[in-house]
């Protein structure tokens, strides 16, 4: 405020007012805060007296700071007469008012001094208005030469009277400021008291925003309005806490107006009138508050925050009405909200440029979707989403809600574009709100798309949209959204008749626990009543592994290897994951003949426990994560001195847990999934009929016949039109059933069979698929050489295929001439005959000459054939035998050792002659027994000699036996000795017998 | 409803966490704050040095529920978390089925109410 010479002053303004915010000044302040650089700019007004501030007045914009004198006096009688009583009353009107701020300022002039050379030395003034007014301040009074000449004098002068000016200004102006925030500070104490005021309160602390905002200090500024935020929200709390504050009443009034926010002035008048007349709605305040807030936000160029506190101002008043009670009109919020959100963003947009909003995306998406989702509230809300459009009702809604936005803001009146002009197209017709809406969430999915992020919002309208999050929700198995996203896509794969992707889903949808006990039976009755259709489009192929889960297989018997009338039983275990019973008319499970030897596919049959069972591993994609991580722990030592450098744990397995979920997530997309489902053509079928399944467990139970090896391949439920596949059976399956021809053996029962004596052979008839019936017999037929002996005692043992006993009946044989004939009891098939049969092979009676003819007649030299093996005497029977099931004899050989050898040597002592005869048991330790002979001749001696060596023998274990002995002949030819043989022949016998008991007995 | 919202929340701790690496501030700071404030629900992030996140969902309508508040309960939980993550017999990736972390987050649910 300036007082004094107004002319003087009036020519200086021009000059000081542009000349003081040149530079800047260090601005200390109390609290600890951190000292600024600000540049101070002031206002100068005239003094008047009534214009000084009142006691109790709290303004502080238009507060005097600092009181100036202007003099250009240079004549000491003038000073005398006038201009000292004139400083003296404005001296006396300040200190009334309590203001010390004030300061002398004396301009010289050279001009002035020329005329008056009488005058004192130019300091005197000074000094003299010095020693009047500023007694201990002499820096109250400065002095300004020639301020309108552009010496170098006189701009040293201004600069010096400037930072005077400033210093002096800045000084008043922080002591001012600290008792106005002072008083501020004991106001808000007071906050407790009945009659305190938001309101006013408010009103003191925005001047102080005021005040910095003008000093620029817009971080100051904004904190005055944030320190006023949180003391209402506070308040707000507490109320909802049942701490109620009368004050806070004005605030609760019902909502008439929902015109959103305003952020295109810098401050909004009106709204601050209502708050400075206490008749601010909740809505009026917080809209305002964030208005100011925006602005310096802006100012600071933090756009990216107020986008932040745009959504939680939103968010945060809807919840504060709520808790308030304030009553709305239903729609009225949501109407505020779209528009605020669009304000917001349209403001951000006003001060940013195209790539700045690109780049942060992130900050703003939040807004558009917020605005999306009121947008179609409010479509809900007015019937504009319905097939019909809205109804009488609806229509009412709209225009209640329509006049609570009131006229259109004279700022926004001229843009096409404006919130307000959205909406209230928006609102008009279903057609202008599609356009808007789909426009709206098209915005804020591009946006989504580009930060990267997935829309949590449910729109119905892109069904690749659904499809992609589905994607990410069933690999990352977020079981609950996954349910929900379905259900949207089953609604669009409806609407769009994609029939097979609906019953698909439909099906998904069905077996999901997640889901209502109604909503799975609508899913799974939705699938029956199509599959009852009698449409004559083709079947409709689904993914088995929604429908049902198969467990496990069991096989019956359990080696899943039977013979070709035996019935093999493959038990399914199926849980049905439906939520009624699902009758399907048939289930059936082809399978793939093998091209492999009977026998071979034992080994491939890994996955089949030996009990039988083949377990299923379950496929849902929850179940991949069970196989355990594998961890290890790595610890590295650095390589200079094996210090421990760093320790951590790493997982072994996490590219086969990673690739687990990527698998997992194209079973159980409907799309891929359906084009495996195609059944293999022309592939044998195991099938069940007229199966009903219950939800759970179930078992069905397929019987196979058909010989062959056998892989499972795929499993098919049909119900009317629908197929159920399962494509692929894992593990693989295999069974096999074998058919089997009748087969006779004929084995010796001890390691050699012994010629010349009664030997057991043992006969097997596997009966294959042949069953023996009644009257059946083997044709043996009989040889010279080898008879069958009958016994009593001979009888048959019945088997079974797994060799278990199952009876024993005696055997009847028939000897005729040429054949003998056993009569076989009456077997099943693939089952074992075992009985024993005695049978004796006749030594040939002179192995001497075994190849000679005269010893082989022509039937035997085919069937017995005599041949030398290491020092024995082999002899091969072979056994013709005619079997009842088949035309052709079965030729049997058997081979017989021969137990005996016989050596004969002619010995001479002189004239007489000795024959010495040795017979070797090559049966038991090679023992021999040597017989000597002399030959004596009575007459003369015959041309050749034929001689007989006959020895009788018996096993050790039955010496009695009656058996035919062993014969030896030979001839000898030309010897001229006589001999009495059968004389000697007698002795020996005696002999034999002995030694042939000791051998039996030894062994 | 509830899950899309956590869903998308571990988005947003994407974000930050890879905010975070970039500015290399305070990367001590395991508490991500407000997530993803919604008109029902504000979601509150914490992510441990191995990256293990976690998420509390608080209604928008309790207001007992401060910063403060919210920190010391995702605290709790962490220590929580990393005892059952001490026993030998859990295998990281199950379901958690400690009876111990089960009675922690039900007290902190309790309280919440």
């Amino acid at each position: 405020m300036s007082a004094g010479d107004q002319n003087l002053f009036t020519a200086l303004y021009g000059s000081l007012t542009q000349q003081l915010p040149r530079e800047p000044m260090e601005w200390r302040r109390s609290y600890g805060r951190a000292p600024k650089m600000i540049y101070l700019e002031a206002n100068f007004v005239q003094f008047k007296e009534e214009l000084l501030p009142k006691e109790g007045n709290k303004a502080l914009l238009t507060f005097p700071f600092l009181h100036v004198y202007w003099t250009d006096c240079c004549d000491s009688e003038v000073y005398k007469a006038s201009v000292k009583e004139d400083m003296q009353r404005w001296q006396a009107a300040l200190r009334l008012h309590g203001s010390v701020d004030w300061l002398i300022a004396v301009v010289e002039s050279d001009n002035k001094k020329k005329n008056k050379t009488n005058l004192l030395p130019r300091t005197s003034i000074v000094d003299k208005i010095r020693s009047d007014f500023c007694n201990k301040q002499s820096d109250r009074c400065v002095s300004l030469c020639d301020p309108l000449k552009e010496s170098s004098r006189s701009q040293e002068s201004w600069s010096s009277f400037l930072t005077k000016l400033r210093t002096l200004l800045l000084m008043s102006f922080t002591r001012n400021l600290g008792r106005f925030e002072d008083e501020m500070r004991t106001l808000r104490e007071k906050r407790t008291e009945p009659g305190w005021s938001f309101c006013d309160y408010f009103m003191v602390q925005e001047e102080l925003a005021f005040v910095f905002e003008m000093l620029q200090q817009f971080e100051d500024a904004l904190v005055q309005y944030d320190e006023l935020d949180a003391l209402f929200t506070q308040y707000v709390l507490n109320f909802g806490a049942g701490d109620g504050a009368n004050w806070l009443g004005s605030f609760c009034q019902p909502v008439r107006s929902w015109n959103g926010l305003l952020l295109r002035r810098p401050i909004d008048m009106e709204k601050r009138d209502l708050i400075q007349r206490g008749e601010a709605s909740l809505l009026d305040l917080r809209s305002y508050l964030f208005s100011r807030q925006c602005t310096l936000l802006i100012f600071l160029q933090r756009p990216w925050e107020v986008t932040a506190r745009a959504l939680e101002l939103l968010h945060n008043c809807v919840q504060e009405l709520r808790l308030l009670e304030v009553s709305v009109v239903s729609g009225a919020l949501d109407c505020w909200v779209f528009l605020s959100c669009l304000e917001v963003l349209h403001r951000i947009e006003g001060c940013c440029d195209r790539s700045q909003l690109e780049a942060n995306t992130s900050h703003t998406v939040g807004l558009w979707t917020y605005a999306t989702e009121k947008l179609r509230c409010l479509g809900d809300l007015c019937g504009l989403v319905s097939e019909n459009g809205p109804n009488s009702e609806d229509l009412n809604k709209t225009v209640d809600l329509l006049a609570g936005l009131g006229a259109e803001r004279p700022e926004t009146v001229n843009s096409p574009q404006s919130p307000y002009k959205k909406l209230k197209e928006a609102l008009s017709s279903v057609e202008a709100f599609e356009k808007h809406y789909l426009e709206l969430s098209h915005a804020a999915m591009e946006m989504y798309k580009a930060i990267g992020r997935l829309p949590r919002f449910n729109i119905t309208e892109t069904r690749n949209f659904l499809l992609d999050s589905l994607k990410s929700y069933v690999s990352e198995s977020w079981s609950l959204p996954l349910t929900h996203t379905r259900k949207q896509i089953a609604e669009c794969q409806k609407q769009l008749q994609k029939m097979d992707e609906y019953l698909q889903t439909s099906a998904l949808l069905a077996s999901d626990t997640n889901l209502s006990d109604d909503e799975r039976r609508h899913f799974c009755q939705e699938i029956l009543t199509f599959a009852s259709q009698t449409a004559e489009d083709a079947r409709v192929a689904l993914s088995m592994s929604s429908f049902t889960r198969l467990q496990e297989l069991r096989f019956r018997p359990s080696s899943a290897l039977v013979h070709v009338s035996a019935a093999l039983q493959l038990e399914l275990r199926l849980c049905s994951l439906m939520p009624v019973p699902v009758t399907l008319e048939q289930i059936s499970a082809s399978i793939h003949f093998t091209q492999e030897q009977p026998g071979s596919t034992a080994q491939k049959r890994a996955a089949q426990n030996p009990d039988g069972t083949v377990t299923f591993p379950a496929a849902s994609p929850a179940s991949a994560s069970a196989s355990a991580l594998e961890l290890c722990e790595i610890l590295e030592h650095s390589p200079s001195d094996n210090v421990l450098s760093s320790a951590g744990v790493a997982c072994r397995n996490m590219h086969l847990l990673m690739r687990q979920n990527d698998s997992a997530t194209s079973l159980d997309t409907p799309n891929t999934a359906l084009t495996a489902l195609t059944l293999e053509d022309g592939a044998q079928m195991l099938r069940a009929s007229d199966v009903t399944l219950l939800p759970g467990n179930n078992s069905i139970v397929f019987t196979s016949q058909k010989p062959g090896v056998y892989t499972l391949r795929q499993l098919c439920a049909t119900l009317g039109q629908v197929q159920f596949i399962l494509p692929h059976l894992y593990p693989v399956v295999q069974y096999e059933v074998y058919s089997q021809e009748p087969q006779l053996s004929i084995q010796p029962l001890t390691e050699h069979l012994l010629a010349g004596l009664p030997q057991q052979v043992k006969f097997t008839i596997l009966t294959g698929h042949y069953s023996v019936k009644k009257g059946d017999a083997l044709q043996l037929s009989n040889t010279d050489s080898m008879p069958v002996l009958h016994s009593s005692t001979c009888s048959a043992r019945i088997l079974s295929s797994s060799a278990e006993l199952l009876a024993e009946s005696a055997l009847s044989i028939q000897s005729s001439e040429k054949v003998t004939s056993i009569s076989l009891p009456v077997t099943p098939p693939y089952h074992t005959l075992e009985f024993l049969l005695e049978v004796l092979c006749h030594i040939p009676s002179c192995p001497a000459r075994m190849e000679s003819e005269r010893l082989t007649n022509g039937q035997i030299s085919r069937r017995s054939r005599t041949r030398f093996n290491s020092g024995m005497t082999l002899i091969d029977q072979k056994v013709s035998v005619d079997c009842p099931w088949s035309i052709y004899s079965t030729l049997v050989s058997l081979t017989f050792h021969v137990p005996f050898k016989v050596k004969h040597s002619l010995l001479s002592a002189g004239r007489r002659k000795f024959i010495q005869v040795c017979l070797q048991n090559l049966v038991f330790r090679q023992q021999c027994v040597f017989s000597v002979w002399e030959l004596r001749w009575s007459s003369v001696s015959p041309v050749s000699l034929h001689c007989v060596f006959s020895a009788a023998f018996a096993p050790a274990d039955a010496p009695d036996a009656a058996l035919k002995p062993y014969t030896y002949d030979f001839t000898l030819e030309r010897v001229s000795v006589s001999a009495d043989g059968s004389d000697l022949s007698r002795v020996c016998v005696a002999a034999f017998h002995l030694s042939l008991c000791d051998i039996y007995c030894l062994r | 409803m509830f899950h899309y919202t956590v869903h998308t929340s571990l988005d947003v701790v994407e974000e930050k966490i890879s905010g975070v690496g970039k500015a290399l501030a305070d990367q001590r700071e395991l508490y991500l704050g407000l997530l993803y404030p919604t008109e029902d629900y504000k979601v509150y992030g914490y992510v441990t040095n191995s990256k293990v996140k976690f998420v509390i969902v608080v209604d928008s309508s309790n207001t007992s529920l401060r910063d403060n508040e919210i920190r010391s309960m995702f605290r709790k939980l962490h220590n929580s978390f990393t005892d059952v993550m001490c026993n030998p017999f859990y295998n990281p990736g199950d379901p958690i089925q400690s009876k111990a972390f089960d009675s922690i987050v039900s007290t902190m649910m309790v309280q919440a109410c």
